[in-house]
């Protein structure tokens, strides 16, 4: 234990959980078949599975059953895949597959593939080096690699069965999300927005690689795939080319708007619903305007493409916050009726609920302390920013929560239909903003803006937070030093999984948020915790270490504690890091003896 | 003079093409090297640069850029060899190059940069106006109302509130809709990608280009058309946004001899670096660069 760290809220400042749900599983999937074929788990995204063996009652029994290292040092953000009897994990760059095979004695390598990459372009690409999974379908693992390409291997040979290139690093762009594949097509984004990268949603044939289509976060309807059955719920989303005309003459070319987070899909209403990143990268008083499509989530469909509704998260953001997280799909009581929602922990501290037929926002609820916005209007679904806490070139301004990686980041949240409670893994952090530094790119001078972040109030950086949709409030919390940069993993032996940057796994009993049982793992944990039934018939869970990503890149990038401003303004965040955990990458597999 | 033909062979650096009659002198040349290095030793020390691959006129793998030759001009004081490692010039040059121990010296930083020890500055620059001299229209002043009515291009960095100075001081005086922003990174498969933005100028896509002084002085007079270039005014925005930097080269922070060695280098030396960022055209502060 560490500390304060770990330890629940004391009780009263967050009221137990009376769950308003019977324990049925409403949204549960019918089958549970005991694999993991996508990193959401589900088209849901409800990250929960219903494997039981391993429950509130035995979970302290939890052993290691065997390890694996991928010999990679950078930010683990993956999830590992579990189809039939083999596991599948798509390494950090260079993004390395490999297949091990569970039914044998501590899963042994069965194939590993390495795809061709570009290591030529060496600093040509920015920052991040993570790949947050790959995707199983029709007998074949689809991926990401850093350098733009979209790869399918057979999944019982590893043996190539396509792989295209459709994004250039040499104008900034890379790849670091997971694909999904939805009837035939391999939907995958791109990252970069911070290079004047122009953001796409790009759908591919399963079978061959080919694109079916592309939609753009910018630019002219035909470019967005707008078109007559584009029908958002509010008013500032309609019109002509709102893509080109929310910006200034030709600055959408390079707006940013990347999708580099989640997509989920609704078979019953056959959309797809994805985020689209900040948008840049001009600063923002040269970008006047909603910037449209940035920062906001679309609906399409899956077939063509085409959009069905928008609703912007953030308009004109100047905060950094990218609209990119996962979309949990629930059917919650509101309101006397069930309704088909979209439940959404957004980057700029509100938790929203959406009706995820038509967009409308049906509550949007702070999730940690917020100065950067004053709220969300529920009539007209404006978001309303705070204008003295708006970043600008000669000023300084201090206390802006959530900082730049938001209140969460693409750190993806779990629901369980058991407790109807979501798990949120998320920040704690807020930031400075300051103008001065003497900057150096590309041989051109600048004056830099000289971010700081810090712990919010309270004084810790992360928070594990069980939040209720339907009574819009938190059932309960977990402090933790660090951001909690892992996702979270429900269970139905009402047990939820997370890690931490201190390098601990706990398990916490998903109604009263009591740890239950937790291990040290070797580096700090930024991945996706998954579980698994064995071929010898067992629950399994499994986590991948490996401290980095944004805020660990002090650690698996080797930045100096002194560049309090270096990684955006993380590191100053972060500076006591190298304490608690060096790099890493081992994947340890738990069960019951 | 035997130390000379190393240098005759491949006068642009470390890197130089390799066609078949090069080869074929080396070949011819050898046994003379080898004699010439009995008599006098190969620099045994090296300075280990880093520097971009393709931005020029700061540098290029071909050795053709300024900070190339003064890399050169340093070295051949200290009596080494220029050694490069290359790494395109983004954020995280300095991280990975210099502070990872890849190399010592980096040969352009601005004077009050906190991620590496700069030297005393060896020049100062400015950002300048740069335009068709058929244009029908001076710019001296980013207040002159012209800018108002025509297309102006500038550099972007990135998203994360900063941008070269220009952008703010156009943005803060309103000047929005006529301006056209290039990114810095612009396309890295091509040569010198920071200089799309000046055959645009030339392509008569923009009007204006407010850009890094060292950049237009190498660039304007090879356009192919003739261009004006005028240093901006102010030079500093108020509160605070300057669009004048002294450059420095730099070092890491601990290494404080060799930033004190390059430094009396630069001093030594005064006359050859001057003689330099003339020779590309490197508008220096409070001068007016001839195009």
């Amino acid at each position: 234990m560490s500390g304060e760290y770990g330890a629940k809220e004391k009780p009263g400042e967050w009221p137990a959980l009376r769950t308003m749900f019977p324990a049925t599983p409403r949204n549960a999937p019918v089958v549970e078949d005991g694999q993991w074929v996508m990193p959401a788990r589900d088209y849901a995204s409800t990250r929960f599975s219903g494997l039981g063996e391993i429950n509130r009652g035995n979970v302290k029994g939890l052993r290691l059953a065997w390890t694996f290292s991928d010999g990679n040092f950078y930010g683990h953000e993956g999830a590992p895949l579990v189809v039939g009897s083999t596991l599948y994990w798509v390494s950090p760059f260079p993004n390395e597959l490999f297949a091990l095979d569970l039914t044998k004695p501590g899963a042994p390598v069965k194939w590993h593939y390495k795809p061709p990459v570009q290591t030529a372009a060496q600093g040509v690409a920015c920052c991040d080096k993570v790949n947050r999974g790959a995707a199983y379908a029709d007998g074949r693992i689809f991926f990401n690699t850093l350098d733009n390409q979209v790869v399918a291997v057979d999944a019982a040979t590893g043996a190539e069965a396509w792989r295209v290139r459709i994004g250039d690093i040499n104008r900034g762009e890379t790849m670091t999300m997971a694909p999904l594949v939805v009837k035939g097509k391999v939907l995958v984004g791109n990252s970069g927005g911070e290079m004047g990268v122009r953001g796409w949603l790009t759908a591919l044939d399963a079978a061959t690689g080919r694109t079916a289509w592309r939609a753009y976060s910018t630019g002219p309807d035909a470019d967005v795939l707008i078109g007559p059955n584009f029908k958002p719920h509010y008013a500032q989303d309609r019109g002509k080319d709102l893509g080109v005309t929310s910006w200034p003459p030709g600055a959408w070319e390079t707006g940013g708007g990347t999708v580099w987070g989640w997509i989920s899909y609704d078979p019953e209403l056959d959309l797809i619903f994805y985020g689209t990143g900040n948008p840049g990268p001009w600063n923002p008083e040269q970008r006047p305007g909603d910037n449209k499509w940035t920062a906001g989530i679309f609906a399409r469909d899956p077939d063509t493409g085409e959009a069905r509704w928008f609703y912007q998260w953030s308009p004109h953001d100047v905060h950094d916050y990218d609209g990119v997280n996962e979309n949990v799909l629930l059917d919650l009581p509101i309101g006397g009726r069930t309704r088909k929602v979209i439940v959404r922990a957004e980057r700029n501290g509100y938790m929203y609920v959406l009706d995820r037929a038509t967009g409308q926002v049906l509550s949007a609820d702070p999730f940690v302390h917020i100065t950067s916005s004053k709220g969300v209007d529920l009539k007209t679904g404006a978001y309303q920013p705070n204008p003295t806490a708006t970043p600008r070139l000669g000023t300084v301004v201090r206390g802006i929560c959530p900082s730049a990686p938001g209140a969460k980041d693409w750190q993806p949240m779990s629901f369980s239909p058991r407790t109807g409670l979501l798990y949120v893994p998320h920040n704690n952090l807020c930031m400075d903003y300051e103008a001065l530094e003497a900057n150096y790119i590309a041989g051109t001078p600048y004056v830099g803006a000289n971010v700081t972040m810090y712990a919010g109030p309270g004084g810790h950086r992360g928070e594990f937070t069980a939040w209720d949709p339907v009574r819009r409030r938190a059932a309960w919390k977990i402090r933790e030093r660090f951001p909690v940069w892992s996702g979270a993993l429900a269970t139905a032996g009402d047990v939820v999984f997370y890690g931490t940057m201190d390098r601990w796994f706990r398990a916490v009993d998903a109604t009263t948020g009591k740890i239950l049982w937790q291990f040290r793992t070797g580096s700090g944990i930024i991945g996706q915790p998954v579980t698994f039934r064995g071929p010898d018939g067992k629950q399994y869970v499994a986590i991948f270490d490996g401290v980095g990503g944004w805020p660990g890149a002090i650690v698996s990038g080797d930045l100096s504690p002194e560049d309090k401003s270096a990684a955006g303004g993380f590191v100053g965040a972060m500076s006591d890091l190298p304490e608690y955990t060096e790099k890493g990458g081992t994947l340890y597999v738990f069960a019951l003896p | 003079m035997c130390s000379r033909f190393p240098e005759a062979l491949t006068p642009r650096g470390t890197s130089g093409g390799e066609g078949p009659l090069r080869r074929l002198l080396l070949l011819l040349l050898l046994p003379l090297l080898a004699a010439c290095a009995e008599t006098q030793a190969k620099p045994s020390r090296e300075l280990r640069v880093c520097a971009d691959p393709n931005n020029l006129p700061f540098s290029n793998e071909k050795g053709e850029g300024f900070e190339n030759r003064l890399a050169e001009l340093v070295a051949r004081d200290m009596g080494a060899r220029v050694k490069y490692t290359w790494w395109a010039q983004r954020r995280g040059f300095i991280r990975n190059t210099l502070r990872a121990g890849e190399c010592d010296l980096v040969m352009g930083v601005p004077s009050g940069f906190e991620l590496a020890l700069p030297t005393r500055p060896y020049y100062r620059s400015t950002y300048v106006f740069v335009y068709r001299r058929d244009a029908g229209f001076e710019v001296r002043s980013f207040d002159d109302p012209v800018l108002k009515r025509v297309k102006i291009g500038v550099h972007l960095v990135g998203d994360d509130y900063s941008n070269t100075p220009p952008a703010h001081a156009l943005g803060t005086r309103g000047i929005i809709r006529n301006v056209r922003g290039y990114t810095l990174y612009g396309d890295y498969s091509k040569p010198n990608p920071p200089a799309d933005i000046l055959t645009a100028l030339a392509r008569k896509e923009i009007d204006v280009a407010v850009v890094w002084g060292p950049l237009a002085g190498y660039f304007a007079p090879r356009a192919g058309v003739p261009l004006e270039v005028v240093p901006v005014s102010p030079q500093i925005d108020l509160p605070f946004l300057p669009f004048v930097f002294d450059i420095s080269m730099g070092v890491r922070r601990e290494d404080v001899k060799l930033k004190e060695e390059v430094e009396a280098i630069l001093a030594r030396r005064r006359a050859e670096v001057e003689a330099i960022l003339d020779e590309y055209g490197v508008p220096r502060a409070g001068r007016r660069a001839k195009p």
